[in-house]
């Protein structure tokens, strides 16, 4: 564990050396690869005057990508909730053969290069796919729809609760479940009372960052939505195209205004897990073994 | 590691309840993850095993493999010089602005790959900021080598630095301390103490460095501009495949990235595997 040393409080006295170098780099690089670029964009943004500005994030266009980007990662990033508290569960309560490699597998969709993702799920959800042929049966498109979107950000989105949930359900004391059932809880109970509360940051952090990852996915997105302005168009997409078409003011308007929605969303889960730390922390007795 | 206790009746699901949760677990598994997979290898081989090589072995997909390689070999380097720098002042030395600082290293990681690439038009496309300069001194950035890497370079930005920060800050500062009294230089404490403290998170941040510039399709896409056997990458080659309708080629050079894929996550498993019996050894 960190024994850290407590730091010396003469603000100039710096006991190990390299300080200004290793500063010196890492100021250098972030300005150049990250405060520069984003700067251009607001710079290039703010080419636009008021009314352009409002009038290009508001056509019916914009609108109708904004309607399916956040409408198609919010239904993606409720199903990853419960599909990755199901999978995190199994995960760590249940033993049974290959268990590891399916925990390999979760991380699969972070590995796998988005646009392998986008064709591979676009061949097996098209009408002539093994599982679109499944899907048209019962009266739904899977690819080229608004359903194909929402199937990508889905598989891109569930290494994100998973990997926020396991951790803690691994920590949770046995002894609160065990106290419960003494007490008399069902386990359904024990479950919806003691459990899911423990469990509820986690899979609210989950949740916020397959969400957050969603409204920016492209590569596998593009394949599978097919792509029709003000119907299957996500606002990457759109973005996209006023690139192509020169736009660049526009694209910047555009990019602010979803760099923004995705900012927005990291500072709510950073002050989530500020607030979390500072609540009592659940008190783990010394007899608990490691 | 805390595996729950084998034998806790009151943690038992009941039967059914687990044989639902297993149901549901290993179906969506492989619908979602298993049959996309079996599709890539089976549409690759669709033409038999030549013409599978020769989707690989075509010009355009070699000159897609060696951009990629030297994209990556340029990138994830200095992703670790950064990583380390970034890691070294953060956690070893005490300033003002440590929260500010450490959010902007973070920030790329919240930005949509089409707008990371776009940045980089916005700065150095023919209409960008510093357009005109560079065509007058005949720089080509964007739609050309250097575009490609500083977008590659945005997007796994934070990936060395997030895996080495937290290790580097368990660590403390003892050690360094004490190598320091004991008469070493700077860099003796740097390459004895601190780096072999720190390794497997190294190596796992340039796992996933390695494994994100390898297949970043949205932000190279952007900059690109898809000149074939020039600007384009795997990803990219893929993508002109699969648009042309050559369907086998696409999933045949698909295969490749699945590869690496799996690569990735079995290192990733190694190293955690190595780490924790290092730690309990």
């Amino acid at each position: 564990m960190s024994r850290s040393e407590p730091a010396p409080k003469r603000r100039h006295y710096r006991p190990i050396p390299g300080f200004s170098l290793s500063m010196g780099v890492t100021l250098f690089w972030v300005g150049l690869m990250v405060v520069l670029p984003l700067a251009a964009l607001v710079l290039m943004s703010a080419r636009l005057d008021a009314a352009t500005f409002w009038a290009t994030i508001t056509d019916d266009r914009a609108l109708a990508a904004y309607g399916l980007s956040f409408g198609a990662a919010f239904i993606a990033a409720s199903v990853n909730l419960v599909l990755g508290l199901v999978l995190a569960w199994v995960l760590v309560r249940y033993r049974f053969p290959g268990r590891g490699v399916v925990d390999a597998l979760v991380d699969l969709p972070l590995a796998l290069p988005t646009a392998v993702a986008g064709i591979a799920l676009t061949a097996a959800f098209s009408p002539k796919g093994p599982l679109g042929a499944f899907l048209a049966d019962l009266g739904l498109k899977g690819a080229y729809s608004r359903l194909g979107v929402v199937i990508a950000l889905v598989f891109i989105g569930i290494p994100f609760v998973v990997r926020a949930v396991q951790p803690v359900l691994k920590d949770l004391q046995p002894e609160l479940e065990e106290a419960a059932a003494t007490l008399g809880a069902t386990r359904r109970q024990t479950f919806l009372r003691v459990i899911l509360p423990a469990l509820r940051p986690a899979l609210l952090t989950g949740f916020a960052l397959a969400f957050a990852r969603g409204l920016g996915e492209y590569g596998s997105v593009v394949f599978i939505s097919g792509n029709l302005p003000g119907k299957t168009e996500v606002v990457p997409l759109l973005i996209m195209t006023k690139l192509e078409q020169y736009e660049y003011s526009q694209a910047a308007a555009l990019a602010v205004v979803m760099l923004v929605a995705s900012f927005l969303i990291l500072f709510a889960l950073n002050r989530l897990e500020k607030q979390r730390k500072k609540a009592a922390p659940r008190a783990v007795p010394a007899g608990v073994p490691a | 590691m805390s595996a729950p206790a084998p034998r806790r009746p009151a943690l038992a699901d009941p039967i059914a309840a687990k044989a639902t949760l297993m149901v549901v677990a290993f179906g969506f598994l492989s619908l979602f993850l298993l049959v996309p997979l079996g599709i890539v290898f089976i549409s690759a081989f669709k033409g038999g095993f030549s013409t599978y090589l020769a989707a690989l072995t075509d010009p355009d997909a070699g000159a897609a493999i060696r951009l990629t390689l030297l994209v990556t070999l340029i990138a994830v380097p200095l992703n670790v010089v950064f990583g380390l720098a970034a890691a070294w002042a953060l956690t070893k030395h005490d300033f003002r602005g440590k929260g500010l600082l450490l959010a902007v290293i973070d920030l790329p990681f919240a930005v949509s790959p089409v707008i990371s690439g776009m940045l980089f038009v916005l700065l150095f496309g023919a209409a960008g900021l510093f357009g005109t300069a560079l065509a007058d001194a005949d720089i080509k950035i964007v739609f050309a080598l250097p575009g490609i890497v500083m977008a590659t370079v945005f997007v796994t930005f934070p990936y060395v630095a997030r895996e080495l920060l937290p290790a580097m800050a368990a660590k403390g500062r003892d050690q360094e301390l004490a190598a320091l009294t004991l008469g070493a230089t700077g860099m003796q404490t740097f390459r004895k103490v601190t780096l072999p403290n720190v390794r497997y998170a190294l190596f796992h941040g340039v796992v996933l460095c390695t494994a994100r510039a390898v297949g970043e399709f949205g932000a190279v896409s952007v900059v690109s501009g898809h000149i074939r056997g020039e600007t384009n990458t795997i990803p990219l080659h893929i993508e002109i495949l699969y648009n042309e309708y050559q369907f086998t080629s696409a999933f045949a050079v698909a295969t490749l990235l699945v590869l690496v894929a799996f690569v990735t996550l079995i290192a990733k498993k190694l190293l955690l595997r190595t780490e924790s019996q290092g730690a309990t050894a």
